[in-house]
């Protein structure tokens, strides 16, 4: 759409959005200066008061979040010993093995039953479509025990085929229901003249549906990215919790101590998760410019 | 028609051997299909190998496994007479979708009603005591005011606030920062966001330093500090407030991306016969994303109703800030009472209905070919 | 081009499966795993691996520990999921219960019986037993009945440790008009809150009206709104309900976190003068505190209100119960069942054991020693009740019901509130 340039408008647009927009950030802000600062500070002071008042600034959250924080055990031997704990790149990698395919996979499926729900007439449509809408309240907790249960039987516990069919599954609701509101949404007549064509309908969905759904598809991969790469729960269950599988968010989650006395390794540790989320919504944010072209084309 | 003269040729015998051919190749090739897929959920189950590797093999088998489900699902279908692969066609594409969510979600919810008329540990039918305990228990009731509370203000914050945000940056030459910085709670795991947000309403008695930023401004101005999370019913607004902030940039997405979708002729074309810039918002382009609204507040509705972490571990639901959800996650997994949390679930499922209803007419408006 | 995309498609997909055959020679015996799932994480969960590497050398058993802090909801899902690990380790005994009485547990055979009698005083025994039958092994332990005081202040202002009641409440009212404020309170616990407010009304009930009526109790023999609970709700409310006796009043009570509460001791001067709570809570001082632990910190057990019934020691622990009977499983439950599964934890500090035959010794520091000494001495000692009761109130209605009455709600309707809520 038109930028507007040069009119006064352009100045009262930036300054609504730069207001909106500091107020957004408040606690972003907050957080990311307490996660700079040591724990008695934190607790003492606001973080505000670090502008005001020479307050220490300090990375130590951060390194006990990436080195691992220290530990103090006594071996067999009896002799005390203090030494780091994992770093998180084996959680980093874990993260990333669950949650890839775990993007990829329901996005596939959703997209090709979005335009199975928004293009083709087959009996039970209304019933099937209505079903999916109720799904998306249905609380996932419900659905643990049984899956669990089909697992064991399957032999799939503990493997990332089954978490991500469960991710599959937890995401699917979503997935189709959005994509259909923009998959229905593309002009009739692109789809006429091909089906006049003898196009079958996998060549319709894969040459034309696809590719005219990338912005729909961009902004389903972020939240899809988001929702499994910040799960603790789904994880927990289908995969388990020791150290050889045990994702990002896990390994934080303990971070905090049984009691959570450690809790201030939150701010940097959601920092340090917070950067690849980052990474893939600015990837993608191209893909929703691209709509600029999709829109061009629907007349 | 040439394949009919061929057909003739050929005679009944050669006929019968393509047909029994033709089976074969389509039982055979699904066969390989599976079999090829199974081979590498073997591999993906039980190997040791390099965590490189399996994350590597896994994504190729996982996303090509369902490219060539999808592939060969249509192959087979292709080689059915034409009436029935019509027929059969929709269904390659909603087909495994379907089968999927029968299985992680429709059976489970089917259990949770069956569950749902048993005690606690599922041994005796106790009939709808559940349910009377769902309608009836005082904070079962304080949750229903409190998630139609949810449902009006978050909903109507997230998406609102998405609108303006989405619309605004939408005219500006800095959308990008803009949109990102709005974005970026959706990106902060929840844990971290309760710290934070412990921080802007935290309490400390007066004449201490204020580590909460809200009491900080309030004893600024000369004001004493406030416990919000304890004052009745505000303390469920400043809850949804935090939901706004974290749903604002879901909505901004969505509708940035439909925005996106509008014509610039028929804008241009407003502006040029002289409409304002609101009427232009107003009646074109509001109207042309209508559709993109009500998925999005349907979304957060849905969001408002499962609203469970949040509350759970800011207030536990004290100070009549109980929510359906949480019920429904206490019940089940801290009470252990599976009836009464499988009979709250169900109530969830019920409560959806009007925007299930809602959803229906806008979707039968849509024609298939 | 379709046909070469597809030709590769299917050679990739193919390739698992030559790994797949390649892995089946390659499968080797492997040794004897045990696989634990518990509650406790990071530093906990290392000293735990430490402290068990003595058995998996002597035995060639691997012990597997899983830590997670959804360990509750976990725990039953993988249970009801047919996905249990060998051992867990239930950090409240109603949880055991609820598994026993589905009979997912594997009963204590006859010669871990035997080491328990020998090693543990009975009433862990009980606390592990359902319906006479038992399945729980203590392992780590807690005590909750002692009140910390900032050592060096102390001394300044010249405050003597109470030893009766009336001596503690004397003592507080000389710290007012010092210009003190004797109590730090916090009761916020996210999901948890309200749970130090039960184990302040526990100790009262414990101290006033003795072990045997504290059972009833926690049997729901006698009602939640019977007049002994009334009462010790009474004695509660004179300390907490009193804005002089309290840092920063009933809403700085509510909103403040159970493990930021003592931080008021640690001011110059303090800001508060004394902190109920368990050993666990010194994990939770101030770094420069931690330090100097022994010369900081002073504690003494909260003293008796009636000398009928002195002064009880209230607790809590984990106790290890067995979903899957396999001779190494039990080789290591029978390990567990002994001081020596403890002592290296011990002398990291930061956990009890209620072993009879344990080594004092061993704890790092003169205050855990004390605290362990109190433990296995104690002439009575009772479990938390709230961990006792039926979760609907001990992790429920009781935990609310604390956080209600401090907020302004009548005690009796909070009282007749729990009580409706227990389970028939």
């Amino acid at each position: 759409m038109t930028k507007i340039h040069k009119s006064k408008w352009a100045y009262v647009v930036n300054l609504i959005l730069l207001v909106l927009v500091i107020i957004w950030s408040i606690p972003i802000i907050g957080l990311l200066i307490s996660s700079l600062r040591p724990q008695e500070d934190v607790l003492s002071t606001g973080w505000w008061t670090l502008f005001k008042n020479k307050g220490v600034i300090t990375l130590d959250n951060y390194k006990q979040v990436l080195g691992g924080s220290e530990y103090t055990f006594v071996d067999s031997t009896g002799a005390t010993v203090r030494s780091s704990g994992d770093n998180l790149s084996r959680a980093f990698m874990n993260s990333f093995t669950v949650t890839i395919p775990s993007v990829i996979i329901p996005i596939l499926i959703a997209s090709a039953a979005a335009f199975g729900f928004a293009w083709m007439v087959f009996p039970g449509r209304k019933f099937f479509f209505t079903t999916v809408v109720a799904l998306l309240v249905v609380p996932l907790q419900i659905a643990l025990i049984p899956i669990l249960r089909d697992y064991q039987s399957l032999g799939l516990t503990g493997s990332y085929l089954g978490i991500w069919m469960a991710h599959t599954g937890f995401g699917l609701p979503l997935g189709i229901y959005l994509l259909y509101n923009y998959i229905s949404t593309i002009p009739r007549d692109i789809f006429e003249s091909a089906f006049l064509d003898g196009a079958r309908p996998m060549v319709v969905f894969s040459r034309l549906v696809l590719p005219l759904s990338v912005p729909a598809i961009a902004s389903l991969a972020i939240f899809q990215f988001l929702w499994v790469w910040n799960d603790l729960l789904v994880a927990l269950v289908f995969l388990g919790g020791t150290s050889d599988v045990a994702v990002l968010t896990q390994r934080l989650a303990n971070m905090v101590g049984s009691r959570g006395q450690d809790w201030h390794l939150l701010t940097s540790g959601a920092f340090v998760a917070m950067i690849v989320p980052l990474v893939v919504f600015f990837a993608l944010q191209r893909y929703f410019v691209q709509g600029l072209m999709a829109g061009s084309v629907k007349g | 028609m040439e394949k009919g003269k061929q057909l003739e040729k050929r005679g009944i015998l050669t006929e019968i051997f393509v047909t029994i051919g033709r089976i074969a190749v389509s039982i055979f090739v699904p066969v390989v299909a599976f079999f090829i897929l199974w081979a590498g959920f073997i591999f993906l189950r039980d190997s040791n190998a390099n965590q490189g590797i399996i994350a590597l093999v896994a994504i190729i088998w996982g996303v090509g496994g369902v490219a060539l489900l999808f592939w060969v699902a249509d192959w087979v279908v292709n080689r059915t007479p034409v009436h029935v692969a019509k027929k059969l066609q929709p269904f390659v594409f909603v087909g495994p979708a379907l089968v999927i969510l029968t299985w992680y979600l429709f059976l489970p919810t089917m259990r949770s009603l069956y569950l749902s008329f048993f005690d606690a540990q599922s041994k005796n039918f106790i009939g709808l005591t559940n349910y009377i305990f769902a309608f009836t228990d005082s904070k079962m009731l304080e949750s229903f005011t409190n998630n139609l509370m949810w449902i009006i203000l978050g909903t109507g914050g997230s998406v609102g606030f998405g609108l303006i945000i989405a619309l605004l940056s939408d005219r500006s030459k800095f959308e990008k920062v803009f949109k990102s910085i709005i974005f970026m709670p959706m990106a902060i795991s929840f844990v971290g966001a309760g710290v934070i947000w412990r921080f802007i309403y935290a309490y400390k008695p007066a004449g201490e330093d204020q580590i909460g930023i809200l009491n900080a401004i309030v004893t600024f101005f000369g004001g004493n500090p406030q416990a919000w999370f304890t004052i009745r019913p505000w303390n469920n607004v400043f809850l949804i407030i935090i939901l706004i902030w974290l749903q604002t940039g879901y909505a901004m997405v969505i509708i940035s991306a439909a925005l996106k979708g509008v014509p610039s002729t028929i804008i241009d074309a407003g502006r040029i016969d002289g409409a304002s810039e609101m009427r232009v918002i107003r009646s074109i382009i509001i109207p042309y994303i209508f559709s993109t609204l009500v998925t999005v507040s349907t979304t957060i509705v849905i969001i408002s109703l499962k609203i469970f972490d949040i509350v759970f571990t800011m207030t536990n639901g004290n100070y009549g800030t109980e929510v359906i959800a949480s019920m429904q996650y206490k019940q089940m997994f801290r009470f252990y009472h599976y009836g009464r949390g499988s009979a709250i679930a169900i109530v969830l499922v019920i409560a959806v209905i009007p925007v299930m209803w809602y959803n229906l007419r806008q979707f039968s408006k849509r024609e298939g070919f | 081009m379709k046909k070469v995309f597809f030709v590769v498609l299917i050679a990739v997909l193919t390739l698992p499966a030559v790994f797949a055959a390649g892995q089946v020679e390659s499968a080797a015996p492997e040794a004897k795993t045990v696989t634990v799932f518990g509650a406790f994480v990071d530093e906990e969960a290392r000293r735990f691996e430490e402290a068990i590497k003595p058995f998996e050398e002597r035995t060639g058993i691997k012990v597997i520990y899983e830590g997670s802090k959804d360990f509750e909801t976990l725990i039953s899902v993988r249970v009801e999921g047919g996905n249990p690990p060998d051992i867990a380790g239930l950090p409240q005994p109603g949880l055991m219960m609820n598994f026993a009485s589905q009979d997912k547990l594997v009963p204590i055979w006859s010669s871990l019986e035997a080491t328990i009698d020998k090693n543990y005083a009975p009433v862990w025994k009980d606390l592990g037993s359902y319906k006479g039958t038992p399945y729980g092994v203590f392992h780590r332990v807690n005590a909750k009945s002692f009140v910390w005081y900032p050592k060096k202040a102390w001394a300044k202002a010249g405050y003597k440790v109470p030893k009766t009641w009336d001596e503690m409440t004397a003592l507080m009212d000389k710290m007012v008009a010092n210009g003190h404020t004797p109590w730090a309170v916090g009761l916020e616990a996210g999901g948890a809150t309200g749970w130090v407010g039960t184990d302040w009304i526990e100790d009262i009930m414990l101290r006033t009206v003795g072990p045997e009526v504290y059972d009833k109790w926690v049997a729901n023999e006698i009602p939640f709104n019977a007049p002994e609970v009334k009462a010790a709700f009474d004695i509660l409310g004179k300390i907490w309900l009193n804005p002089k006796y309290v840092y920063g009043g009933k809403n700085t009570i509510l909103t403040t976190s159970f493990g930021d509460a003592p931080r008021p001791l640690f001011d110059d001067p303090p800001k508060a003068w004394m902190h109920r709570q368990g050993n666990f809570i010194t994990g939770f001082f101030p770094d420069r505190i931690q330090a100097n632990l022994e010369e900081e910190v002073g504690v003494f057990a909260l003293p008796a209100i009636n000398p009928e019934f002195g002064i009880p020691v209230l607790g809590g622990g984990d106790q290890f119960v067995v979903f899957n009977d396999r001779p190494e499983v039990r080789e290591f439950m029978e390990f567990l069942a002994t001081w020596e599964s403890g002592e290296l934890w011990a002398k990291a500090g930061g956990a009890l054991f209620p072993y009879l035959n344990q080594d004092l010794n061993a704890y790092p520091n003169e205050i855990e020693r004390s605290l362990a000494e109190a433990l296995v001495n104690a002439k009575v000692f009772r479990f938390d009740a709230s961990d006792l009761m039926p979760a609907q109130v001990g992790a429920g209605s009781f935990w609310t019901g604390i956080v209600d009455w401090v907020s302004g709600k009548p005690l009796n309707t909070v009282l007749n509130n729990i009580q409706k809520s227990w389970p028939k």
